[in-house]
């Protein structure tokens, strides 16, 4: 056998003709290099410093924060009351527990071949609620009862953001279907309901349902403050949750349509078996898109006082025993928040490009 | 046929199988039950404010309101009514919002372009801004940019100066004012005229160009007699202007024009996090021009810019939008975050002190909401009219 | 039809979900022993007013108080919970029935006793409206603040005041509205402002809340009468009496020498002043709809008025107020109950 006269052309480039290509391909390219280059050089060695080099780590009180740096000890002494809020340091084996379930059904979400992470996920939207329903607050199955004006912190912000989500996509499949209804009346109802819901922002529905429910109710109905604005996400959510679902059912060709309708199945029976199937697993990334804005917008139950992962800072650098702390309790949230979404966004942008299957009209 | 079908059908299906029947008998139900609803809650409403003694109606939007605001656009003082915070506070969520808008867009566009730019450092440069910015809370990035870089400005005694007309403190930036003397509407003929010159140039070169195929650089004469008749305009009147500058009287700049602290911190949040939304789809909307389309430009010899200018750009507009729309709102919903840092928009002005002043939540809150439903419907209709312009004409 | 039949199920569930609430009106009172706890609106944080601690727990003078009620509705002091309330949200939360009595320095006002459906109970802290400046500033006397730039906190009576008092002397001042007392200290401590307007019971504890607070002093003037007190809606005159009867037992423990200590032993007292107070003689509680003892349960779990006011806001506290205009009228003050009996 004839040995091979030439090798293959070598593939990797050399880090000097990749620069070449990418850093310096002409001369307004390599000034823009240089100048862009200086400008992250310069701004990026002080934060890093004040990050990490002369942060202080260690220490019992704000007296042992002397570097120049952040003081992270602020957060790491907090740090009980930014993830539990008020919640009895005794119980909170319980949130632990949901914060561990919580983990175990959607991590393998991330992991292409685990075994059944399908189920995980179902689970997950399903029964994990349920779970929490009985265990967070407590008060039956011999399990002491925490009220929810004692709940806090980045576990508010994962309650609010997680029973929106699961809450407000029922509805939304509804006003979808009724936005796309061939019934004149139902279909006018879904989009004012819809178009208004998704005009007003949130801060306006969040203290409309704090402080104005209780006016439209009968007397003597009321529900907890946090089950107010509960019940204000939900409704504000589902509307671009229905959007988001309309477009999904929008994308589904009209061939399945008439193939259903052709086979004499009746509407809920075509919906329910034909259409939302694979509309559904079509906005998975929509759904998943509209979870990580909502989850940002958690934080506006601050300005009615709730006391969510940034209400628990804000609350905290007033605090006279930390000096000057609020640059490294914002850094902090910050963090928490840009771990989640970006995590998420990561999710969904991978399985987009996955779920791409050429339906596009 | 008739006949028969009279004959040996009985009557047709049962009504209640009939798809008009029944669509009709739902749709019934469904507006029978909307209005049961909306009727026991205004019913809940209105006997429970009567039985607990709360004034209603609008009346309270003529009586004096007693409480100063920071900023206005309109003539202001605690003299005037509650019905005068309204326009305050409306015209403070329309500046924010329009400033807003129009830097977002700005910015958006430039770092969109960054991320798709052939140039390593500068694309990662924009990936970063984008990816970090858009995962953290707004409400967050206000506050940083209104606590954590207020307190790290100079005090106004100690101002940071540009030449004695700029000075930026933790009071905000104070810029000098323009004062127009007598003749300056010489100088307004002048824009107008050259606008009018502009348009007539850019018919003119369209003509030339579909008769003889030659290109007139309309953009850089354009440009040139925008910027030179109204300067000349300007001189030939006697530079009829006077700046106001700002300069410290008692405990603060007095005169000239200031951006307060709670406008920029709110702006610049605003701009930078609606921009990195504004940047992914201006992305998306490039990478959507198949590059075939570019190809076939080069082939007819369009020069770079040409054919970014006549094929790429209006093309990708159409992808681009639709999702812009609905960022331009997002926006203007977002500026009422402003309550939360003490900027006198709508919702901290009128949804804020006017309404616990007079106590009448229902009215106020209601008129909030006209007021957000008016602004986002006005925002669709004017981009749905652009969208149609812009959209494929199907011949 | 399987779908029609569900769906005219579903509809029959929605209208009876819509229906159920229905109920008929309770007194307050009695919806409050249903509940077993009084809702109290109170501040998110304010020293010596109501403050939570980080594991929720409240305290202060406006938290003693509502205490006070529910030692006298349930005999327990601590069958109360919590909700704190921004300014703006008070009123509002209290017309809607959110909570049962608002007990969050709240000043008493004629429009708000008249056109927003409320009624203010009695007066649990005297105060007037003063100022908190940064020395920087080198002023004296709140009339020479003429051009300041002022923090204020959103939707309270000071707001109006200032724009009052600076109309008055024809001066000019640009205010800085906050949603809450926190974010006006953030503001001045950041130099957004020169001028800290609040009660005069307030700004004490704010400066402490500074990172050097020897770099601001308060005022001497005081440019407004501020009586802070509990609030009711309107429209339920024995809950109205209840609130109001409460608080003035304390004040009139406090004239007659009861305190939680020996309130056990006064229960022995000849006095029939005192008898009457503590339910040992006459009816007093159930006239009001509450066991008769209601005067003997609130002295010993919260204690008298000034039991009260030295605990939360007196002078051995972080605030360190006199009594001042708060102390009994035998005292000099203008604290002066009507008699119980």
């Amino acid at each position: 056998m004839a040995e091979p006269m030439l090798k293959p052309p070598k593939i990797a480039i050399s880090p000097v003709d990749w620069m070449r290509e990418n850093l310096f391909s002409s001369w307004y390219n390599s000034l823009l290099t240089i100048v862009v280059g200086y400008l992250v050089v310069t701004s990026a060695w002080p934060l890093f410093s004040w990050l990490f080099f002369n942060a202080t780590f260690l220490g019992e009180d704000s007296s042992d924060c002397t570097g120049t740096g952040a003081c992270w000890l602020f957060i790491s002494q907090r740090l009980n009351f930014f993830i539990y809020g008020f919640y009895p340091d005794d119980l909170q084996w319980r949130v632990d527990v949901m914060f561990l379930l919580l983990a175990v059904c959607f991590i393998p979400q991330f992991i292409e071949r685990f075994p059944g992470r399908k189920w995980f996920g179902l689970f997950g939207l399903t029964g994990l609620p349920v779970i929490g329903y009985f265990l967070i607050p407590g008060g039956n199955f011999g399990l002491e009862e925490v009220q929810s004006s004692k709940w806090g912190g980045l576990m508010l912000t994962l309650i609010l953001a997680y029973i929106g989500i699961i809450a407000s996509l029922p509805i939304g499949i509804l006003l979808a279907l009724g936005r796309r209804s061939e019934m004149p009346i139902i279909r006018g109802i879904c989009v004012v309901f819809i178009e208004v819901w998704r005009a007003v922002p949130l801060i306006t529905v969040l203290f409309m349902a704090s402080v104005m429910l209780p006016l439209f109710l009968p007397d003597g109905m009321n529900f907890e403050k946090l089950m107010r604005a509960l019940i204000g996400i939900t409704l504000w959510q589902s509307a671009y949750m229905a959007e988001v679902i309309r477009g999904g059912l929008q994308a589904i060709p009209r061939g399945q349509y008439e193939a259903a309708d052709a086979l004499g199945l009746g509407y809920w029976k075509k919906t329910g078996l034909i259409i939302l199937p694979q509309a559904l697993k079509m906005v998975i990334p929509g759904i998943v898109n509209t979870f990580i804005s909502l989850f940002k917008d958690t934080t506006l139950v601050l300005i009615i006082g709730l006391f969510d992962i940034l209400g628990t800072v804000q609350s905290t650098i007033t605090d006279p025993a930390w000096q000057n702390v609020a640059i490294e309790g914002y850094v902090f949230v910050a963090f928490c928040f840009w771990v989640f979404c970006f995590g998420i966004s990561r999710y969904s942008q991978n399985l987009e490009r996955k779920l791409d299957t050429g339906h596009k009209t | 046929m008739k006949k028969q079908a009279t004959d040996s059908v009985p009557a047709g299906p049962k009504p209640w199988y009939d798809p008009r029947v029944r669509s009709l008998f739902f749709q019934f139900i469904a507006i029978a039950l909307v209005f049961w609803g909306g009727w026991t809650l205004v019913d809940n409403t209105l006997s429970n404010m009567q039985s607990r003694g709360i004034s209603t109606g609008f009346g309270f939007l003529g009586e004096t309101s007693g409480f100063g605001i920071i900023m206005s656009l309109v003539p202001y003082d605690s003299t005037m009514t509650y019905g005068r915070t309204f326009v305050v506070g409306l015209m403070n969520t329309l500046l924010v919002s329009a400033m807003g808008i129009v830097t977002a867009t700005i910015i958006g566009f430039v770092v969109g372009v960054a991320r798709l730019s052939s140039n390593w450092l500068v694309a990662k440069l924009a990936l970063v801004y984008i990816e970090v910015i858009r995962n953290i809370p707004l409400l967050l990035q206000i506050f940083f940019w209104y606590f954590a870089v207020l307190g790290s400005l100079p005090s106004a005694r100690q101002s940071l100066d540009v030449g004695g007309t700029f000075f930026l403190n933790n009071r905000g930036l104070y810029l000098p004012g323009p004062v127009t003397q007598d003749g300056f509407g010489l100088v307004w003929g002048a824009v107008i005229a050259a606008i009018v010159a502009v348009i007539g140039l850019r018919i003119w070169a369209k003509e030339r160009q579909l008769a003889t195929g030659a290109i007139f650089p309309t953009f850089r004469v354009g440009l040139a007699i925008l910027v030179v008749v109204p300067v000349a305009g300007y001189f030939v009147a006697g530079a009829p202007l006077e700046w106001d500058l700002p300069e410290l009287k008692g405990f603060n700049f007095g005169g000239g024009i200031t951006i307060i602290p709670e406008l920029a911190a709110l702006w610049i949040a605003l701009s930078l996090y609606t921009a990195s939304f504004i940047a992914e789809i201006v992305r998306s909307g490039i990478l959507s021009v198949s590059g075939g389309q570019t190809e076939a430009a080069k082939a007819l010899g369009l020069p770079n810019g040409l054919t970014l200018r006549l094929v790429v750009i209006p093309q990708a507009m159409r992808v681009i939008i639709p999702p812009l729309t609905s960022q331009y709102l997002n926006l203007a919903k977002n500026s009422s975050l402003a309550t939360a840092i003490g900027y006198p928009d709508l919702v901290a002005v009128f949804m804020g002190t006017t309404l616990n002043q007079t106590g009448q939540a229902v009215e106020v809150v209601a008129i909030t909401m006209a007021v957000y439903l008016t602004i986002s419907l006005s925002i669709s209709l004017v981009m749905n009219i652009y969208n149609r312009a812009v959209a494929i004409k199907e011949r | 039809m399987n779908n029609t039949k569900s769906i005219a199920v579903g509809a029959v569930m929605l209208c009876g979900v819509l229906a159920a609430p229905f109920a008929s009106a309770a007194t307050t009172l009695e919806s409050v022993k249903e509940k077993g706890h009084l809702q109290c609106g109170v501040t998110s944080g304010l020293p010596g007013f109501s403050q939570p601690d980080d594991k929720g727990n409240w305290t202060g003078i406006d938290v003693d108080t509502c205490r006070a009620f529910a030692a006298a509705i349930f005999g327990d002091a601590q069958a109360v919970e919590f909700t704190p309330l921004t300014a703006k949200e008070r009123f509002t939360a209290l017309q809607s029935g959110e909570i049962d009595v608002l007990s969050r320095n709240t000043t008493w006002t004629l429009t708000r006793d008249a056109s927003l459906g409320l009624n203010f109970t009695g007066t649990n802290y005297y105060d007037g409206q003063g100022f908190l400046i940064n020395k920087d500033i080198g002023v004296n006397d709140a009339t020479e603040l003429d051009g300041a730039t002022i923090c204020i906190q959103a939707g309270t009576t000071t707001e109006l005041n200032l724009s009052d008092y600076f109309r008055s002397k024809g001066m000019e001042y640009q205010p800085i509205v906050f949603d809450t007392s926190e974010q006006t200290v953030q503001g001045f401590a950041a130099g957004r402002c020169d001028v800290l307007t609040s009660d005069r019971s307030q700004l004490a504890a704010l400066r402490s809340k500074l990172n050097d607070p020897s770099s601001a002093k308060i005022l001497p003037n005081t440019i407004s009468k501020e009586p802070l007190g509990p609030v009711v809606r309107q429209g339920d005159d024995q809950w109205f009496n209840i609130i109001k009867w409460v608080l003035y037992a304390q004040i009139n423990a406090e004239e007659l020498g009861v305190t939680s200590d020996n309130a056990d032993d006064m229960l022995k007292s000849d006095n029939p002043s005192i008898q009457r107070l503590l339910g040992t003689d006459g009816d007093m509680g159930a006239k009001l709809g509450l066991p008769d003892d209601f005067g003997h349960k609130v002295i010993k779990q919260v204690g008298n008025y000034g039991e009260m006011y030295d605990r939360n806001v007196g002078p051995d506290t972080p605030l360190g107020l006199d009594r001042g205009v708060n102390a009994l009228w035998t005292d000099g003050g203008v604290l002066y109950a009507p008699p119980l009996r």
